[in-house]
């Protein structure tokens, strides 16, 4: 099977010493195994998430995506676009369809861009990398590249929002969206099919400015799979691995719970079940470990 | 008040919803919404807001100018799109709250001490300066900023050592850190957006 | 031909009949204790082969009676058409083997089933006579129309299309009614299949009338003569010979012969005068939704200008659903369902030709119905009207007229200055006076609803009334009132649920706003289904025989006039006015007003009025004939009178679906539960059955009785039953009636095993022998 080659939008948490930096890594990890090849687009730049909207405006936010795709256009040229992080991905897709909409913000966008000596075409297809694993590669050429399953382990699928809405995986629902599962089962794990809050909001950004409000949202997305018996969970989403991660402790201090729930992504999953090290799956990038996956990459 | 808020005021004295559909992100579709309230249904901070979205709209429509722009509600938004998605009238509801937002602040009128405007607009801050994000940075001006200084500092700063210990947070960063090359390009090319987006309000103003 | 009678019988032995049932014990009981001259059977009656039999049998043999011996009656008629014999069936199929167990053990039982029914077939064939029709009735392809609006000229129009004349009498002084002083009218069509949600999509705008095509068209049409400033002064006869007097307002009179009538006497705008809360009174800029379609009209395409001081209205606040599905005195208990669609249409009007201007609907329940209904919504939202959804306490007259209401979604009290304030009235039908006004209850048969109480009544009030009445529409001068019943509100009854159009004068149909408040386009579509009906009953009338729903029917009602007491009870209880009276106060019949239901048959006591294949007599001697056994030996006998129209095909339904009927039940259809005689009951009981059912459809306000009032006069006479029950010694549990619903599959046979299990606790009846 020849290379699959996409043109590759990392986004800013992804970075070396940043939040999802361990992200990354397994990506790099799961892409060599799946015969992958990402081609970063030259000096990307931030795409403003959802919540640059503040001091943004609308044609500002618009012109950072489109940005981003005029480069990809210029320096990888007639390859998709694929972002791994989903406000990446939302925010790219969405700019591009509307200024493919609005031809006056198109025109605008490139008198922008112009300013940079920049070009936007705009006719690049923006993808999700698990949209990437579903529709290009497929589940059973996942379970085929697998030499260690992950035999044993109950792992709840947390799609989140942003991944699946307002676009989502084609054929997927908005309420409840399967793919993860059958990742998940791809991988000779146990799926939670009826995990209630597959697709509940963490949060995202306000997890940093209403602090309180997000983490009672959080609460319920980690009692619900403890309720499900869940040994850990699985995001494809780096906001939501690190809102359900991180203020596991301050949660535990709050509401007198004790939860212990590492959180996961996809990628790690894979890198693992793949026969790749613990390193390589970036397992030493969680705070909360989870043994059960170190000790299957160890074995 | 500031000066474009005064011109609004003038401009649309009879309707804000005129002065919605002109000047904010996708206002054109609040004149759409049926009232069915399944957005306020669907919202995962719904409680947490005074007035919540078809309420808004309608505030808009009955001319609640300064009710609407000085509220609090809009910056509850946590952009789930789960509203966007199940509105039966596929009005884009997200938007429209990012978009009375983001035009509250630029007329001056989000309330003031409002945690998700002032983190907001740090990020925005934030990612103009490099062209991306500067974690280590935003974290801090946030709790020096928007939290309550020490205090949250203090109470966070577990999770910043167990970042740092994942080699998901570096201190590095506050000395430079990623950045995009073509800096000058970008700055002048974000800087022309604003200005044409401005120019536009500015005709609306006439 | 000779005069001579033969009867014959027919046995189907298909179906399983023949496998389930001694078809030489059936021939036998039909032809010794039957009577029939012969019994023949066939392995498929119903196939050519033995309808050849049968028909052959007609017309070489003699046979005059036949009585057929296969399914159910309401099986096959197709097949079974012998329209110039008098015809009887015997139900095997439905009516026994497929309601009874196939095994040995219940194989006596089913087999004195048949045998019961054969018997009864018989009996009744030997009481029938051949239907022939009396000539009475004459072929008049000539229409009335009673009003020219939209629906008048659209029945007039599509009648005419049709091949028959039409005079279309219209009181005011043009034709067009309320629709010629609309600007535009209410889209009818949705947005095309696949219109998406976006805010430019292409939606309905309101559209022309069209009014003045109609007008041009009707004016044109030589099939179509109108009479202007002309009301019905005199309305008599019946389907096929109507004669109207049509008045001028200058006072000549032309009498016209028609063969049937459509009413479309439209409506009246409610008066909001009254309403203190709107000062409707008081301000020349709080109009109603019709004075805002004059306005638009007179703007010609121009500004919009309000009436007190011709200023271009910049501000409008429609106020919806003003004194409407109200329990105040002196407005309306209904809603009229299309302001909310009058206002959608009225605001984009602002919108278009007042530019700039702000327009609210105030509303409480916004209902859009129709093909167009949400897709309208939207439209009048892409023209940025604002919808509040809240309660108007108070509209305050002034220089700008002032809004006073509680937005419910903001949960506010708020208030609103306008040019121009709108208030959606309702509808109010345009009926006569109600025959049966003042008879309260009428439905319910409770309060008042003792027969004699009714015919009281009506000669009470056509005591009062004035010679002609002006209120009147059509002024009949039928026996029971000069104008259509109302069924609620004023509306003309309609049974709309399953006949619409169809009123309880028969070949009078009433079209348009008059039967309900509806919109331009479903008074067309009314209109066209009125004209539809009225060419059907006076194509009936020209050939002798019945409407709906016993169409073709042959039969008709005549009475024994040496017996006839004069208590008028024929007369008074006809559901239809069908029956006058002559001046010594004999019933006259109006052959093509009857509907053949048998009513005037149930109501008299002194059982003189029959149908030549439906008297007292044809099921009395069913009655009689089923072999009663004796007391000891358990096996009781339960008489089923089911209404032919919903109980007795619920029990045919039974069969189909496998439900199994009590082996006691013997069942006979009657026409109607209103032509049930007491007499049948009475002779039930003393010829020893144990039971006596009735099964008629759902009386009362949302009657299904197919002759309106048919189960409510049954449940009346029955109530009386109960002392003639106690003078002979029974108990009044023996005799029940039932209302029954077509979809009842289940329910019925559960009804008369109810009864089994009631004469099991109370025992058989005394009087078997």
């Amino acid at each position: 099977m020849a290379t699959r080659e996409y043109s590759f939008y990392p986004g800013c948490s992804s970075q070396k010493g940043a939040s999802s930096s361990n992200y990354l890594v397994s990506v790099e990890t799961m892409c060599e195994e799946l015969d992958i090849k990402l081609n970063t687009i030259p000096d990307w730049n931030c795409c403003s998430a959802s919540i640059g909207y503040a001091g943004g405006g609308e044609l500002p936010r618009l012109t950072l995506s489109a940005r981003n795709i005029a480069l990809s256009e210029e320096h990888n040229p007639d390859q998709e676009i694929v972002a791994t992080c989903a406000a990446c991905w939302l925010s790219t897709k969405e700019a591009a369809e509307r200024l493919n909409d609005d031809p006056d913000m198109m025109a605008e966008a490139n008198i922008a861009l112009a300013e940079a000596g920049l070009k936007l075409t705009n006719k690049t297809p923006i993808r999700h990398m698990a949209e990437v694993l579903v529709e290009d590669i497929g589940f059973d050429a996942i379970a085929a590249k697998v030499t260690k399953p992950l035999e044993g382990l109950k792992i709840a699928g947390y799609v989140g929002c942003q991944t699946n809405r307002p676009f989502g995986i084609a054929g997927e629902s908005f309420e409840n969206p399967v793919y993860l599962d059958k990742m998940v089962d791809a991988l000779g794990a146990d799926s939670v099919p009826d995990y209630e809050k597959k697709v509940q909001c963490c949060g995202g950004a306000l997890a940093f400015s209403e602090p309180e409000k997000s983490q009672e949202l959080i609460k319920g997305i980690l009692e619900s799979a403890y309720d499900h018996g869940a040994d850990m969970i699985v995001t494809p989403c780096p906001v939501c691995q690190m809102n359900v991660e991180v203020y596991q402790g301050q949660i535990n201090d709050t509401h007198g719970t004790k939860f212990d729930m590492p959180v996961l992504y996809y990628s790690q999953l894979m890198s693992v079940a793949f026969g790749r090290s613990a390193k390589d799956a970036a397992l030493n990038g969680q705070i909360i470990k989870s043994k059960q996956l170190e000790e299957i990459a160890g074995k | 008040m500031n000066d474009l808020n005064t011109n609004m005021i003038e401009k649309y004295r009879n309707s804000f919803l005129n002065e919605v559909e002109a000047n904010v992100e996708e206002g054109e579709w609040v004149k759409m919404c049926m009232q069915c309230g399944v957005c306020s249904g669907s919202c995962p901070l719904g409680n947490a807001w005074e007035h919540p979205p078809q309420e808004l709209f309608m505030m808009i429509r009955a001319g609640k100018r300064e009710e609407v722009l000085s509220s609090d509600s809009m910056w509850m938004c946590t952009s789930c799109y789960n509203c966007i998605v199940r509105c039966p009238r596929e009005v884009p509801i997200t938007h429209i709250m990012h978009g009375l937002a983001h035009y509250a602040r630029r007329l001056g009128m989000e309330p003031k001490e409002q945690p998700t405007a002032k983190f907001a607009q740090l990020f925005w801050d934030n990612l103009m300066k490099k062209g991306r994000v500067n974690e280590l940075k935003l974290g801090i001006d946030l709790y020096f900023k928007v939290g309550e200084g020490m205090k949250t500092a203090l109470k966070n700063k577990d999770i910043g050592i167990a970042m740092w210990k994942a080699k998901r947070m570096n201190p590095m960063e506050f000395f430079g850190g990623h950045a995009v090359k073509d800096l000058n390009g970008f700055q002048k090319a974000i800087k022309k957006a604003e200005e044409l987006e401005a120019a536009r309000l500015d005709k609306h103003k006439a | 031909m000779s005069d001579e009678i033969k009867y014959s019988g027919y046995l189907c032995t298909g179906c399983g009949i023949g496998d389930r049932l001694d078809a030489s014990q059936i021939e036998m009981i039909a032809t010794r204790e039957g009577k029939m001259s012969a019994c023949k059977s066939h392995e498929m009656l119903c196939s050519k082969e033995g309808v050849e039999m049968i028909r052959n049998g007609i017309d070489n043999d003699g046979v005059t009676h036949v009585m057929i011996a296969a399914c159910s009656r309401r099986a096959k008629v197709e097949a079974f058409n012998f329209n110039d014999v008098a015809m009887t069936r015997a139900n095997l199929r439905e009516g026994v083997i497929w309601v009874r167990p196939d095994d040995d053990e219940q194989q006596e039982t089913t087999q004195e089933m048949a045998d019961d029914y054969i018997r009864m077939a018989c009996a009744e064939l030997r009481s029938s006579k051949q239907p022939a029709p009396s000539g009475e009735q004459t072929l008049n392809k000539n229409i009335l129309v009673v009003g020219g609006g939209v629906t008048g000229m659209t029945a007039a129009i599509e009648a005419a299309k049709a091949g028959y004349t039409v005079h279309i009498v219209e009181k005011s002084g043009a034709l067009g009614g309320w629709a010629s002083k609309w600007y535009k009218r209410i889209p009818f069509k949705a947005a095309a299949a696949g219109t998406s949600n976006s805010r430019t999509a292409d939606l309905p705008q309101p559209i022309e009338t069209g009014v003045d095509e109609m007008i041009a068209a009707v004016e044109a049409d030589g099939n179509i003569t109108v009479h202007l400033n002309s009301i019905v002064s005199k309305t008599s006869g019946a389907p096929g010979r109507f004669s109207a007097d049509i008045s001028t307002e200058s006072g000549s009179t032309t009498t016209e012969n028609f063969g049937s009538i459509v009413q479309a006497s439209g409506f009246t705008l409610f008066d909001p005068s009254e309403l203190s809360a709107y000062n409707y009174a008081n301000s020349a800029d709080i109009i109603t939704n019709a004075e805002m379609e004059e306005l638009a009209k007179a703007a010609d395409g121009g500004p919009i200008k309000r009436p007190s001081d011709g200023k271009e209205v910049q501000s409008v606040a429609f106020v919806q659903n003003v004194a409407q599905s109200s329990d105040k005195k002196g407005e309306l208990p209904y809603h009229s369902g299309i302001g909310d669609l009058i206002a959608i249409k009225q605001a984009i009007y602002c919108n278009d030709l007042n530019p700039g201007c702000s327009t609210t609907i105030m509303f409480d329940n916004l209902r859009t119905p129709g093909a167009a209904g949400e897709d309208f919504y939207r439209a009048g939202q892409q023209a940025m009207i604002t919808f509040t959804k809240g309660i108007v306490s108070e509209v305050v007259a002034g220089d700008s007229p002032t809004v006073k209401f509680k937005d419910l979604i903001l949960d506010d009290d708020a208030e609103m200055a306008c040019d121009l304030v709108v208030l959606d009235v309702g509808m109010v039908p345009n009926s006569g006076p109600d025959p049966y006004a003042g008879i309260e209850d009428l439905e319910t048969g409770k309060a008042g609803g003792e027969s004699e109480v009714v015919g009281d009544a009506i000669e009470e009030a056509a005591k009062a009334a004035p010679e002609v009445s002006v209120d009147s529409i059509l002024n009949l001068g039928y026996r029971q009132g000069t104008d259509l019943p109302q069924l609620k509100w004023g509306f003309t009854d309609s049974h709309f649920i399953c006949f619409p159009y169809e009123t309880r004068r028969t070949g009078i149909y009433a079209a348009g706003p008059v039967r309900r408040p509806m919109d331009i386009k479903q008074a067309q579509d009314d209109a066209t289904g009125a004209a539809l009906k009225a060419i059907q009953a006076l194509e009936h009338a020209g050939s002798n025989n019945a409407v709906h729903p016993r169409v073709g029917d042959l039969s008709f009602p005549t009475f024994r006039k040496e017996g006839c007491t004069q208590c008028k009870r024929c007369s008074v209880e006809c559901p239809f006015g069908a029956i006058d009276e002559d001046d010594k106060g004999f019933p006259m019949y109006n052959e093509s007003r009857c509907r053949r239901c048998g009513t005037c048959m149930g109501a008299c006591p002194v059982r003189v009025i029959s149908f030549e294949n439906y008297s007292v007599e044809t099921v009395g001697q069913q009655i009689k004939n089923v072999e009663i056994p004796a007391e000891f030996d358990e096996n009781p006998r339960i008489l089923v009178l089911a209404c032919e129209n919903d109980a007795y095909p619920a029990l045919d339904q039974a069969a189909i679906s496998g439900e199994e009927v009590s082996p006691w039940a013997r069942v006979i259809p009657v026409r109607c539960l209103g032509s049930v005689s007491i007499s049948w009951v009475t002779d039930a009981m003393s010829n020893g059955y144990d039971g006596v059912i009735m099964m008629g459809c759902q009386r009362g306000e949302d009657y299904q009785c197919h002759f309106v009032r048919g189960s409510a006069m049954a449940a009346e006479r029955m109530a009386k039953v109960g002392d003639t029950l106690e003078q002979l010694g029974l108990e009044s549990e023996r005799v029940v009636v039932h209302e029954v619903a077509i979809t009842d599959i289940v329910r019925a046979p559960a009804l008369i095993k109810e009864m089994e299990e009631t004469i099991d606790k109370i025992g058989p009846s005394p009087f078997k022998f």
